[in-house]
């Protein structure tokens, strides 16, 4: 009986993992998208999911690709990075597609990467980074360091005047080498050590109670104190409300987070938040016409006027509509041609600006500076003046400044500026 | 903060029964700030009328303003005595100020239910539906709430007065300071002027009279608070060019001595607080386990839903709080008992169904019970979606009792210890005073025999499960308050309470209670050493070999029963 219960399972398990592969059309372009649809990242994946059936959508009402109609294959790697490059492998060699929307942590982008390397696909993806990776196969339209954590650190020494800092963050790759980065530029701009704490949390870490006390000390010594926090996931929650409990304000100690965006406030209850900072390229409540249009879009799609729009998803629109650009330009979907194609086309993006793909395939952005409001929402409080062109490779930390990524005249992801040697990631 | 009777300060201060202390107080205040600032003529302090028509301009430049603009405007505002600036700059502070597009009027919109009113004439009136609030960011906060301080300092509750105190001392700048001193005098409650001397003596530390400095440092010898603390510090390290800062011998050597003796009540109220963290995560990681310390326990059944069930404890808390949007400070109660039954007929469910089946076959226990938990999983994302829902916390819950400058403790925290607590008690009254504990006890050490007595033991088997569960249920509710609910809520807690009961000892409750929160305060007590992430590896470590050294836990099972 039981035997029988757990077949049933595995069956019900398998079939749910074998959903949306759809019989393959003969002259279909097939999209493929990796985003985990359950697990923990589901509750930030599965939007991106939608936003790439959105414009898979929106791009077949215009008549499609290449007079072709574009089929979407979604995998579900299930918040599971292992399993993630095995559904790579199964969308470029059984699916046959001809380019993949996906990931979102680190962890499943570098868990992919020999994959997508061996069976040259094309991965766009859209999620700031901790940098340190340039991948001929992989066009990044999320933030480097410098187009997100750099300028947030430096609008908060320049306008906040901090003095005082602390890096929380949930202990993985990403946190840590930001972090690494931050405290190396943090130095060079001449603060002391112990003007800097480093601390690491446990992914959907919950009490928080030691941690925020150590903050609240910390911060109580008479230099303004800021929290840069790379927290990830929905330990973000108890964090923020443990710093309403102890009555730790915005003004106080601001919080200036990295991955925390619309659709991680837009379960919460923001009140205790309001006045904390977030730093992204986007934000819903930028007031340009293009962000009205596709907000616009994104309610009609879902049928809920309530969804909210956030940074990675812009970045997803980003990304596709550059690829889309890149095949229509060499006429074929040859992963060789497009990627050839990609640097240097531009394309607008929600805020006014140009997203222009650079050599070493990151992307121009804005940066902007985000206050909480009260509905969720952010308030602009800061912004550069013109795009930051992304940079793979950090200048702070001292392996990696001399390190260049240019696939346009270099071909080379890692080239070595000083000894003129490109290392790393087989490539020659 | 809240301006609650501004309708009847309005009234006293404007009214025909001459000036009341309020006013009289605003009077004196006004001349002082004119006096120091010399923004304003001193013969406004005299006619406040003639301030009114400026405070209406003021007020409704605001929408308008750019942010800077706004600070200057608050700036021009908070130095009026207009008893309308107020209640508008508190509504200000939390967005309830609205105005809608070319409209001149200003309104306030009400803290709960009731008409708004217009900010200018006082006089209730329905905002327009395209009113938004007007923006604030955090530099206006602070501004705000300084100044709303020096409304509040002449407030009639003394709670307010003293928040505006500590308020005041966290941005003391020279009006403010003459504000303080002029409340001085008139301030009647003790601990209020105990604040305002402190917040004068610190102050006084950058007096330019040596034994003024003397003094100010002797005042706050035994002061707790943080910036006494750092100017403190301050006067006696050496600054830049390798003088102290403070020039007189005398002075510093009291500033020193001063500074050990905070500096040692400190360290003593830091131990305390890092005692009631582990307690509070101790109480958290008891409450898990209780109900795992009876099914696992007591029956011996391995529940790896044990988590699930937990998490359906939370979210019927959920959807309690969503059956009465209007009661979310009774909600939290009234989810206690929803939950216990929601996840106690879970359990019976599961009891009956498939563990009644498995009863001495462990793996297989194991086994169905973790496909359980994985459909409980599923169908609450079916049902819920995959997303974490908002679970409110109830304003009586929220904030922070504090005991003193150095110590303070959460109240979710403090509700949840004591809250464990009397489950464990209650918990322990049934199974040692009622004849359903005396059949689960007679069950659970010889079945054979309390079957023989006449007892069904199939019926206390479902119910002792149910109840272990329902208890599950009953952590969730508390759960709720601290950590996301989502789908994946009983895995992070089902390691620790199983870790809990095998270190406590499995079939003892006192076990799980003195396990539980020693595994609290040994991880809160690293946690500041070696991080969050080691403290856990330390503890499962230490775990580890504890279990090498006492394979039954803290307190093992006797008799005979437990050889079986």
């Amino acid at each position: 009986m039981i035997m029988k219960k757990h077949i049933a399972g595995a069956a019900i398990l398998a079939g749910m993992s074998l959903l949306g592969h759809g019989a393959a059309a003969a002259d279909t372009i097939k999209v493929g998208v990796l985003h985990s649809l359950s697990g923990t990242m589901a509750i930030s994946e599965t939007t991106l999911k939608d936003t790439v059936l959105m414009m898979i959508d929106e791009q077949n009402k215009k008549g499609g690709l290449l007079g072709k109609k574009l089929e979407a294959v979604v995998v579900d790697p299930a918040s599971n990075w292992p399993l993630f490059a095995e559904k790579a492998a199964e969308l470029l060699e059984k699916d046959k597609v001809s380019v993949v929307f996906g990931c979102w942590t680190s962890v499943s982008r570098k868990s992919v990467l020999p994959v997508f390397e061996k069976d040259d696909g094309l991965l766009f993806y859209p999620v700031q980074y901790e940098g340190e990776e340039s991948s001929k196969n992989v066009i990044y339209t999320g933030a480097a360091p410098n187009q997100q954590a750099i300028p947030a650190v430096d609008y908060l020494m320049k306008e906040v005047k901090v003095k005082r800092w602390v890096l929380e963050g949930t202990d993985y790759v990403y946190p840590r080498t930001t972090n690494k980065i931050l405290e190396a530029y943090l130095k060079l701009k001449g603060v002391k050590d112990e003007d800097i704490m480093v601390n690491y949390t446990p992914f959907g870490f919950s009490d928080w109670t030691a941690e925020v006390a150590k903050i609240k000390a910390f911060g109580s010594a008479g230099k303004k104190t800021a929290v840069v926090s790379t927290i990830n996931g929905d330990a973000n929650v108890p964090f923020y409300k443990e710093l309403g409990n102890e009555k730790i304000s915005a003004e106080d100690i601001p919080v200036v987070a990295f991955s925390v965006g619309e659709e991680e406030l837009s379960g919460l209850d923001t009140k205790p938040l309001v006045g904390h900072l977030a730093a992204w390229n986007y934000f819903m409540s930028i007031n340009t016409p293009a962000n009205k249009e596709w907000i616009a879009k994104w309610h009609a799609f879902t049928k809920n006027p309530k969804r909210t729009f956030n940074d990675p998803m812009e970045a997803t629109v980003i990304g596709f509509q550059l690829w889309a650009k890149a095949v229509t330009k060499v006429g074929s979907t040859d992963v060789e041609k497009v990627i050839a194609a990609l640097p240097g086309l531009e394309t607008a993006n929600l805020t006014g600006g140009v997203a222009k793909v650079l050599p070493n395939h990151h992307i121009t952005k804005p940066v902007y500076i985000g206050e909480v409001r009260g509905d969720g929402q952010f308030d602009i409080v800061w912004k550069t003046t013109a795009t930051v062109p992304g940079d793979a490779w950090s200048d702070y930390l001292p392996g990696s400044k001399d390190i260049e990524a240019d696939w346009v005249t270099l071909k080379c992801g890692n080239y070595n500026t000083k000894t003129k040697v490109c290392s790393g990631q087989n490539y020659k | 903060m809240i301006p609650r009777n501004w309708a009847k300060s309005l009234a006293s201060m404007g009214g025909p029964g001459g000036p009341s202390p309020a006013a009289l107080f605003g009077a004196i205040f006004i001349g002082i700030l004119s006096a120091v600032t010399l923004l304003l003529p001193a013969r406004a302090a005299d006619s406040p009328p003639a301030l009114q028509a400026p405070v209406q301009s003021l007020l409704q430049r605001l929408p308008a303003a750019d942010y800077d603009d706004k600070r200057q405007l608050i700036e021009q505002l908070s130095q009026s005595t207009d008893p309308r600036v107020r209640p508008a700059l508190a509504a200000l502070l939390d967005g309830r100020l609205v105005a809608a597009g070319a409209d001149p009027h200003l309104y306030i919109l009400p803290l709960q239910g009731g008409n708004a009113r217009d900010a200018i004439t006082g006089e209730e009136a329905p905002a327009p539906p395209d009113a938004a609030p007007i923006g604030v960011n955090n530099q206006l906060r602070k501004a705000l709430r300084v100044a709303l301080a020096k409304f509040e300092l002449a407030d009639p509750d003394v709670k307010v007065r003293r928040a505006a105190v500590k308020e005041i001392l966290r941005a003391p700048d020279p009006s403010i300071l003459a504000a303080l001193r002029a409340r001085a005098p008139l301030e009647t409650d003790a601990r209020v002027r105990a604040d305002i001397g402190a917040g004068l003596a610190l102050a006084d530390l950058g007096s330019a009279e040596p034994g003024q400095r003397l003094a100010a440092v002797e005042a706050l010898k035994d002061n707790l608070n943080p910036e006494v603390f750092n100017r403190l510090s301050a006067m006696v390290t050496a600054s830049d060019d390798g003088q102290p800062a403070e020039t007189d011998a005398r002075v510093r050597a009291a500033a020193a001595s001063a500074l050990h003796s905070i500096e040692s009540t400190r360290a003593i109220y830091a131990n305390v607080q890092t005692l009631l963290f582990g307690l509070s995560q101790g109480s958290i990681l008891v409450l898990a386990a209780i109900g795992l310390a009876i099914t696992f326990g007591v029956m011996g059944v391995i529940n790896m839903a044990h988590g699930e069930l937990m998490m359906l404890g939370a979210y019927a808390t959920y959807l309690v709080q969503q059956a009465m949007p209007e009661h979310i400070g009774a909600s939290i109660l009234v989810a206690i008992p929803v939950a216990f039954l929601v996840s106690g007929l879970a359990g019976v469910v599961i009891e009956r169904g498939i563990v009644r089946f498995l009863y001495g076959r462990p793996l297989e226990t194991l086994l169905a019970t973790f496909g359980v938990s994985l459909l409980l999983q599923q169908a609450v994302r079916d049902i819920f979606s995959a997303n974490n829902r908002s679970v409110i916390t109830p304003e009586w819950l929220a904030g922070s009792l504090e005991i003193n400058d150095a110590l303070s403790i959460t109240y979710n925290h403090l509700y949840i210890v004591i809250f464990t607590f009397g489950v464990f008690a209650l918990l322990q009254l049934v199974l040692r005073r009622t004849r359903f504990g005396l059949e689960v006890r007679a069950v659970s050490q010889n079945r054979a025999m309390a079957r023989a007595m006449g007892i069904r033991t199939g019926m206390i088997d479902a119910l002792t499960f149910g109840m272990g569960s329902g208890i599950a249920g009953v952590a969730g509710v508390a759960l709720s308050q601290l950590t996301n609910v989502g789908p994946n809520l009983g895995q992070s807690y089902i390691v620790d309470s199983f870790m809990v009961v095998v270190f406590g000892g499995v079939g003892n409750l006192w076990g799980t209670l003195l396990g539980g929160n020693a595994l609290g305060v040994v991880n809160k007590l690293l946690e500041p050493v070696s991080g969050a992430v080691l403290a856990k590896i330390f503890v499962l470590v230490f775990l580890i070999l504890f279990i090498q050294r006492r394979p039954r836990g803290l307190f093992p099972q006797k008799g005979r029963s437990a050889e079986s």
